[in-house]
């Protein structure tokens, strides 16, 4: 018996501290958000449970589905062109190019800037004027002789949500790039002179031995920049601000909600936001854990 | 035998800390007064700092406790005051919107009558009447508000105005108004109407609604008397959109004070704006009357928008007393003016000597005083936060998409959604 505790006492308790506060902070918490969505609670008044009411009531709002599809569309734009900057750049000082180090430090150094920050930037960069009173990028796009290119930006209804995934791309595309850089490293040399001396082409060599090489780095990367995206809350505060329609998506809608004094709803937005994720993460989560095992 | 005990360590540091993590309260110091406002920087800041030294003169025992919460245009505040309503950990008084917007707390039975101290001060006679009636929920009244400000001022460029042969007269109405505009953009004025984001555009449908439907019917569509599916409403929306025709493309990426230079610039003809904007031709050092001409909106005249800040005493407040000294002095002659000199606004009292204010407030406190006295929709005074949040939405979206038919939906269906709770 007591040789037993002996064996498992210390570890549990190594971990308990961390359990605890886990279970406490982060699944406690998510269970009283499930919780307090299922209620009636305004401003913590509360009489008690309407089931699904609230998440009835949230699909039926045109707003909150608008927000829904903008979140959508933000974050394949926001995946895509991380993805495909990040791999360009990597593949790009992966062939040598000269100046690697200053390179490397100034793709990924935009990702040292909160999105706040470069949301006040961005604001003014975007402004939706054109002709005569444009400034920010519709300016330049007038005096390099692009002014047929001059947009209205996120203040779009159908397309504006893509104007704000562009600050977005410019800030994470530097650390995609440093996980492809990171998994370009990561191929043996030998394996390209194998592919050489059985006679592949490049092309052949990249789709047959890089390519599936680095598929668990772009995994990776989706699964970080796909997850950042679909809470995307900060960014737009800072160039749109709370209320502006073209620019909904969940975060802001949930902001405003909790505001109204509508914390059920609120937390029903949370709830479907977790839902999404975790769509996103649990399949990843699962097929690691089976790579793990098969080791 | 070592590991055992840097175990045993570092799990007893672990429950402590999650110990902690619940409890502790400080001790009560019942000198402190914990004021919870959003006034942290500019005007704002300087009239709050020359209220607290009024307070200290008054009530030299006391401990004022600066509980202010920077950023959101007060939004950041609000949600930390209603997580700590919910905790029961009020402050010792709190900043809030005079009108509708405290409804939210009387509602959540957090704020306390004062009607008391109305009755003590003897401030049923020195505030306006109708001022009082709009303060009042069921016979009690729940705040003691600290300043008044006017929403329904028109700022223009006479310099501007001339340049389409316009003279310094106000229109009639909004129709005539919409020819005014009309007459700047043919004389080539690009912004004949500058504006703002969203919440500015909730500012201007406040004023013409103001305008077409008059102080009675506009005050009926917030106790349902007036029904937002009417044809006048229809046609103030009507006007609204005309009105939006005439103002800048980049609207949504501007703030207020980007639109109001656009008229001291002259860039734009007018500007319709809450009298805050004073201090922003002030800053400029323009001269009313010369540089810059005011007027209340077309149409409003004799019609006082009002919105005014106002002081809570909340449930379970530590030191109920020092938050009526607090109040008292708030309310105060003296307080009142310490405070609005700094500010830019005008006392709620009507015992004000214009002598101490500038040209602009000489104005706004003469109407103050005669006018009829209706409550602000963008600044709270007139709807629930639930109810302005859904027209902002919606007006933010007409922004976007100019679909008219979809605007007036979404405003009846606010009003539904709403209008039962008030």
């Amino acid at each position: 018996m007591f040789t037993r505790i002996r064996s498992w006492g210390p570890p549990v308790l190594l971990i308990a501290p961390t359990l605890i506060l886990l279970g406490i902070f982060v699944y406690g918490l998510i269970g009283a958000g499930v919780w307090t969505s299922l209620t009636d609670n305004v401003r913590g008044q509360t009489t008690g449970t309407v089931g699904l009411q609230n998440y009835e009531n949230l699909f039926n709002d045109d707003t909150f589905v608008y927000s829904l599809r903008n979140v959508g569309m933000y974050t394949l734009a926001f995946v895509a062109g991380t993805l495909f900057f990040g791999f360009l750049w990597a593949w790009m000082l992966e062939r040598g190019a000269r100046g690697e180090g200053i390179f490397r430090t100034v793709y990924l150094f935009p990702m040292a800037v909160s999105f706040v920050a470069s949301g006040v930037v961005w604001r003014w960069l975007l402004n939706s004027n054109t002709g005569e009173s444009a400034s920010g990028l519709n300016r330049l796009l007038d005096m390099v002789g692009l002014g047929f290119l001059q947009g209205q930006w996120w203040t779009h209804e159908g397309w504006g949500i893509l104007a704000i995934a562009m600050p977005a791309i410019w800030q994470l595309s530097g650390y995609v790039m440093a996980l492809f850089l990171a998994g370009f490293r990561g191929i043996p040399e030998e394996l390209r002179e194998a592919a050489r001396v059985d006679g592949a082409t490049e092309w052949q060599m990249y789709r047959h031995v890089i390519f599936p090489q680095l598929s668990p780095v772009a995994l990776s990367a989706v699964i970080i920049i796909g997850h950042m995206s679909l809470k995307v809350f900060d960014l737009i505060m800072a160039v749109a601000g709370q209320t502006n329609h073209t620019t909904q998506v969940p975060g802001t809608q949930m902001w405003l909600k909790y505001t109204s004094g509508e914390w059920a709803e609120a937390a029903a937005i949370g709830t479907v936001l977790l839902l999404v994720v975790a769509v996103l993460i649990v399949p990843y989560l699962i097929s690691t854990y089976r790579a793990e095992r098969r080791r | 035998m070592k590991l055992r005990a840097l175990i045993a360590g570092l799990s007893a540091v672990a429950l402590a800390f999650t110990a902690t993590a619940c409890g502790g309260d400080d001790g009560d110091n019942t000198k402190d007064v914990e004021v919870f406002t959003w006034w942290a920087d500019g005007s704002e800041k300087a009239g709050l700092d020359a209220l607290v030294a009024e307070f200290k003169k008054q009530h030299p025992d006391l401990n004022f406790v600066n509980g202010a919460v920077a950023g959101g245009a007060g939004s950041n505040a609000k949600n930390v005051l209603a997580s700590r309503l919910q905790q029961q950990d009020p402050p010792s008084t709190f900043q809030a919107h005079a009108g509708a917007e405290l409804l939210d707390y009387i509602e959540a039975n957090q704020l306390q009558d004062v009607s008391q101290l109305y009755k003590e001060n003897g401030w049923d006679e020195v505030f306006p009447e109708d001022l009082i009636e709009l303060l009042t929920v069921d016979g009690k009244i729940y705040s003691v508000p600290s300043n008044v400000h006017r929403a329904n001022v028109v700022w223009a460029n006479p310099e501007v105005l001339k340049k389409a042969g316009l003279d310094d007269k106000p229109a009639k109405d909004i129709d005539g108004f919409i020819q005014q505009l009309d007459k700047l953009k043919k004389a080539g004025v690009d912004t004949p109407l500058s504006i703002a984001t969203d919440w500015t555009q909730v500012h201007l449908l406040e004023t013409v609604l103001i305008a077409d439907l008059g102080p009675e019917k506009y005050i009926g569509l917030w106790d349902g008397s007036t029904k937002w599916d009417s044809p006048e409403v229809s046609k103030a929306i009507d006007h609204y959109a005309k009105l939006l025709s005439y103002t800048n493309t980049d609207r949504q990426n501007l703030d207020w004070p980007d639109a109001t230079k656009m008229v001291i610039d002259g860039k734009a003809g007018f500007n319709i704006m809450g009298d805050w904007a004073e201090a922003a031709f002030q800053e400029a050092d323009k001269e009313w009357g010369k540089d810059y001409i005011t007027y209340p909106v077309p149409g409003t005249d004799g019609i006082f928008d009002f919105l005014a800040d106002s002081f809570t005493l909340p449930v379970g407040a530590k030191n109920e007393e020092g938050t009526k000294a607090w109040l008292q002095t708030v309310g105060s002659a003296e307080g009142q003016k310490a405070f609005n000199i700094k500010k830019g606004s005008i006392p709620a009292r009507t015992d004000a000597d214009p002598k101490d204010y500038g040209d602009y407030q000489k104005t706004a406190l003469e109407s103050y005083k005669n006018d009829t006295i209706v409550p602000s929709l963008a600044h709270g005074a007139a709807a629930s936060v639930k109810w302005s949040t859904a027209i902002t939405e919606a007006v933010s979206s007409f922004s976007a998409n100019k679909d008219i038919e979809k605007l007036k939906s979404a405003l009846v269906k606010a009003a539904e959604d709403n209008q039962k709770k008030q």
